[in-house]
């Protein structure tokens, strides 16, 4: 059940004529050197034709709207519509960046708003907006602490620890950032392990950056100890946020030691996933990388008894690493997690951390008791937790892969799968708080039907899936072969 | 108000399966020091009426105004199909294609996506978007270190005619990984200088950045430059405006030889809304050859197990997640749902409205240069052919008259002294196809009345 490509469905001179205007005037001071004198390559189609084709492809997809879709550690909840809708008003929309400030106090009264927000549940000391995705906020927090170091003439401070499990990018970021990546091991309870945490460290350390509670689903019991020995070190401390939504209103990453924090408000703060983006990395920073945030920043000063907003700039932020994206940061994002920090409240960021770990405690159980297996068996869950199926692979035959592929016949998304590696066939299941108990109990039983189905006939895995669009895709050969656009319709196109 | 369905017996209950007495107890593994959380700065929360209320007051202080700044996001006219599809749940709240067999929707979008960019850029292969034009420059830079092995200096010239914001973004993010990046001016007529261009060519040279349009509006000499660099072994690096390709040669055409190495560009000016500065799309195309160097994601078509056509995430193995530390670069996410949107708008649009749309912008900003530079002292500053922006120097302080005109309800362009000494009083002004006559009119009646005060502004210029 393919869907034919926007070009097959094109024909020469057909046109969506409502929607550019209809003629081209002369541009006759274009030297001819400079004219464009090939095809644009694009489609020729009307607009009933790309309703259609846009629905029907948007119908293909599995997404929170139609799908429970417990993919760990990408905190796949409900995007409020409200969110989506306020942030869409015409005056957000039709704000320029560059527009002057009286003709954005209303955005920047939510930004600012937002930033304090951010900066009192992380208990950092300041917020800063600017990064435009959680891998570039990361990129902001290593950059910032190698300029802290530089700061003070400490430049020999360029080696960055990793705990093995953490995300990839992590240590891209710190190999981005001109340092050097030392990996640490993760002990049997799924910690840091605190001894060689102190060999590890010494004169060459620049920081630490640590996911807590950490990719393997479980809160870092030694934090504060993991903080001690850092800073005594001379090393800051970086708080990946990918899991924030396990802890937020409940604990702090400012009150653990941390010096900066990036946020995924596309995560945490329910902004939509959008098939891979936009995302937003707010960064939090402690009082010693104040002085380094990436600007744009908003301020708020008194005008005569009223509040008047404002970009703070290189002047203001005097060690700042600068500026990220070409205007500031991805705006419309951020006022949806405005609204959405706004609709939560304090009360209701609170309820986020505990009705996440609730569901995800419960749903550890349930299939701990239908003979699953949990990496970390003596370990609370936090908003997410592994389930190992090494047990399923040597029985039945199966990995983690045919599970998840199988899993998507009965209608669920498939948790992320082989990710943190150190766990063999490993599925990281987060569910959310905003799933009922009646969606994780059909999930459960969904598991225990796929485990059954192992048993009695593998290729209903092995083979999976049947119910959807296209069976089981062949990304070897898409590797191989290269296909990265539609050259024959290319060649051919007006 | 947070989303959250359980009823009291679900809590119940579900404490129960975990044999817990109550929540509270699920985070006991947290240090008790930790657990005392003051949040009481935050508001308590509110219903959506009362959000919804005051978002609609905010909204209505902003953007009140006929915009014609450019200068990197552009207003064009989105056609109303473009967000009714892309914020479609099924686009809007999914994630990256993780599970293709799931995500065949995304996927195929994108690779039409990669196909459009391919055509539009003349390029071999897109990757599936970045954040922005900017970060995408950056990108591009630390592409090109990566790539071209005929240099070993890490050495980038960057015109100063690049949007000053794009040179800082690279230089940011290029900043620890030891890149030098030399600037060449621009002559008299707003172009390239090509002797300072030329002081370079016994150098190591590892990439040329080459915009079109310039920040200036003014279009550069392309096949020139695109020659010099390789000429010099060096890559080059296109910062192209997207909808200007409509009119202007591609730049995988520049040049005698195969054109440039790596195009970028602001996605923006197709299909997202201005909305404050993003979230916007960087576009990033290159030479097949240098697939396997590109940032991000990446689409490829393949096949099912019954041989029917599908789409997959492909050339995994360059990401972070795979790679970690030697991957081609940090980036995780792209902006999916604004390369959805952008996918919709050009197929809308199709080439002859694109074209159109080219056409118009251009046609406008010239009658808007022409209204302009018809009163007194208001001069256009480069003698070159431009797209659809003009840098025009003014008889007066540009920042008081750009805020007298924004009292008037003109947004009138952007100052750019901030940025070059040697531009005092320059403004760049842009006008897209979604200006009239009588808004163009409007722009030059506000500015006549301005500068007819112009005495005032010039006193209090000298005062501040």
């Amino acid at each position: 059940m393919s869907e034919q490509t926007i070009f097959e469905l094109g024909q020469t001179d057909r046109r969506a004529f409502a929607q550019a205007p209809d003629t081209a005037p002369p541009i006759d001071d274009l030297p001819e050197t400079l004219r464009r004198d090939t095809a644009l390559g694009l489609p020729e189609v009307s607009e009933l034709d790309t309703v259609r084709h846009f629905t029907r492809l948007s119908q293909m997809n599995f997404s929170i709207d139609t799908h429970f879709y417990p993919l760990g550690s990408c905190t796949m909840k409900y995007n409020p519509r409200a969110c989506n809708a306020l942030a869409s008003l015409p005056g957000f929309l039709g704000r320029h960046p560059l527009a002057p400030a009286s003709q954005s106090q209303g955005a920047m009264a939510c930004l600012y708003e937002l930033q304090a927000m951010l900066t009192t549940v992380t208990g950092m000391a300041a917020v800063s907006l600017a990064p435009m995705a959680g891998a570039q906020g990361e990129f902001s927090g290593v950059a910032m602490i190698k300029a802290y170091h530089e700061s003070r003439g400490d430049s020999e401070r360029t080696q960055i620890l990793v705990p093995e499990a953490a995300h990839g990018t992590n240590p891209a970021t710190a190999v981005m950032c001109g340092c050097e990546v030392v990996e640490l091991p993760t002990d049997a309870d799924g910690d840091v392990d605190i001894e060689v945490l102190r060999e590890a460290v010494g004169p060459k350390t620049a920081g630490i950056m640590l996911t807590n509670p950490s990719t393997v689903g479980v809160f870092e019991q030694d934090i504060l100890k993991i903080a001690g020995i850092v800073h005594d070190a001379g090393g800051l401390l970086y708080y990946d946020g990918a899991n924030l939504n396990a802890i937020l209103g409940k604990a702090r990453p400012g009150d653990m030691g941390f010096d900066v924090i990036h946020m995924n408000l596309h995560k945490t703060f329910s902004t939509p996933h959008g098939g891979g983006g936009p995302g937003s990395g707010a960064i939090g920073v402690g009082p010693r990388l104040r002085d380094f945030m990436p600007i744009p920043v908003v301020d708020k000063t008194d005008d005569n008894g009223h509040d008047w907003y404002h970009w703070l700039t290189e002047k203001d932020v005097p060690y700042t690493i600068g500026r990220l994206s070409a205007f500031m940061g991805n705006t419309g994002v951020l006022l949806r997690a405005f609204v959405y920090a706004r609709m939560l409240g304090r009360d209701g960021m609170t309820r986020v951390a505990e009705f996440a770990t609730l569901n995800s405690n419960y749903l550890m159980k349930r299939l701990q008791d239908k003979g699953f297996e949990v990496a970390f068996p003596s370990r609370r869950a936090s908003h997410e937790f592994i389930v190992t199926l090494k047990n399923e692979k040597q029985q039945f035959g199966v990995t983690a892969g045919d599970f998840a592929k199988r899993l998507l016949d009965y209608g669920f998304h498939a948790p992320t799968v082989y990710f943190p590696m150190l766990v063999p066939e490993c599925f990281l299941i987060e569910p959310t708080e905003t799933e009922s108990r009646a969606t994780l109990d059909a999930f459960v039983d969904a598991m225990a039907t796929i485990r059954d189905e192992a048993k009695t006939d593998a290729s209903m895995l092995t083979n999976a899936p049947f119910n959807l669009p296209v069976q089981r895709l062949d990304e070897v050969l898409a590797a191989k072969r290269l296909d990265l656009a539609d050259q024959s319709k290319l060649a051919r196109s007006a | 108000m947070s989303f959250i369905p359980h009823t009291e017996t679900d809590i119940r209950e579900m404490l129960g399966a975990i044999g817990a007495e109550q929540i509270e107890d699920l985070f006991d593994e947290i240090d008790p020091k930790l657990r005392e959380v003051d949040l009481a700065s935050i508001p308590e929360h509110a219903d959506e009426q009362s959000i919804t209320r005051e978002m609609h007051e905010r909204a209505s202080k902003d953007a009140n105004g006929l915009c014609f700044v450019g200068a990197g996001a552009y207003e064009h006219h989105i056609p109303a199909a473009v967000w009714e599809l892309t914020t479609r749940g099924e686009f809007y709240s999914a994630y990256t294609p993780y599970q293709p067999e799931a995500s065949q929707g995304t996927l195929q979008v994108t690779y039409e996506y990669q196909t459009m960019m391919c055509g539009l850029t003349g390029m071999d292969v897109s990757n599936a978007s970045l954040y922005d034009g900017a970060s995408a420059l950056a990108e591009a830079v630390l592409m090109a270190v990566r790539a071209n092995r005929n240099s070993n200096a890490a050495r980038v010239l960057m015109p100063a005619s690049v949007h000053p914001f794009y040179r800082q973004v690279a230089r940011n993010i290029c900043a620890n990984q030891g890149i030098v990046f030399e600037s060449i001016g621009t002559s008299a007529d707003g172009r390239i200088d090509q002797a300072a261009l030329n002081k370079w060519a016994d150098d190591d040279i590892t990439a040329l950045v080459i915009p079109q349009p310039n920040f200036f509006g003014v279009l550069e000499d392309v096949d020139m430059l695109t020659d010099w660099a390789h000429n010099n072994d060096a890559f080059t690096i296109a910062v192209v405006n997207p909808v200007a390709l409509a009119l202007v040669t591609p730049p995988g055409h520049w040049g005698r030889s195969n054109g440039v190495d790596i195009a970028v560009g602001e996605g923006q000016p197709l299909g997202a809304p201005l909305a404050g500065g993003g979230p916007y799309f960087g576009i990033l195309c290159c030479r097949k050859k240098h697939a396997r160097q590109m940032p991000g994601r990446v689409v490829g078509k393949t096949q099912d197990v019954n041989g029917e056509p599908g789409y997959v995430l492909t050339l995994q193995p360059r990401e972070q997640h795979i790679r970690r530390s030697k991957a081609t670069s940090n980036i995780c996410t792209n902006q999916g749902l604004l390369v959805t949107a952008a996918t919709i708008h050009m197929s809308l649009l199709g080439p002859n409205g694109l074209r159109n749309v080219a056409a118009h912008s251009a046609a406008n900003t010239r009658k808007l240069v022409a209204k302009l530079t018809a009163l007194e002292g208001v001069e256009q500053v480069f003698d070159a052919p431009y797209f659809h922006e003009c840098a025009l120097r003014l008889p007066a302080d540009s920042s008081s008259v750009l805020d007298a005109l924004a009292e008037r309800g003109i947004f009138g362009g952007y100052a750019v002294d901030a940025y070059y000494d040697d531009l005092e009083r320059v403004i760049i002004v842009c006008a897209t196809e979604t200006k009239t006559e009588a808004d163009l009119d409007a722009y030059a009646d506000a500015l006549a009345d301005v500068l007819a005060q112009a005495d005032y502004y010039r006193h209090r210029a000298s005062v501040a």
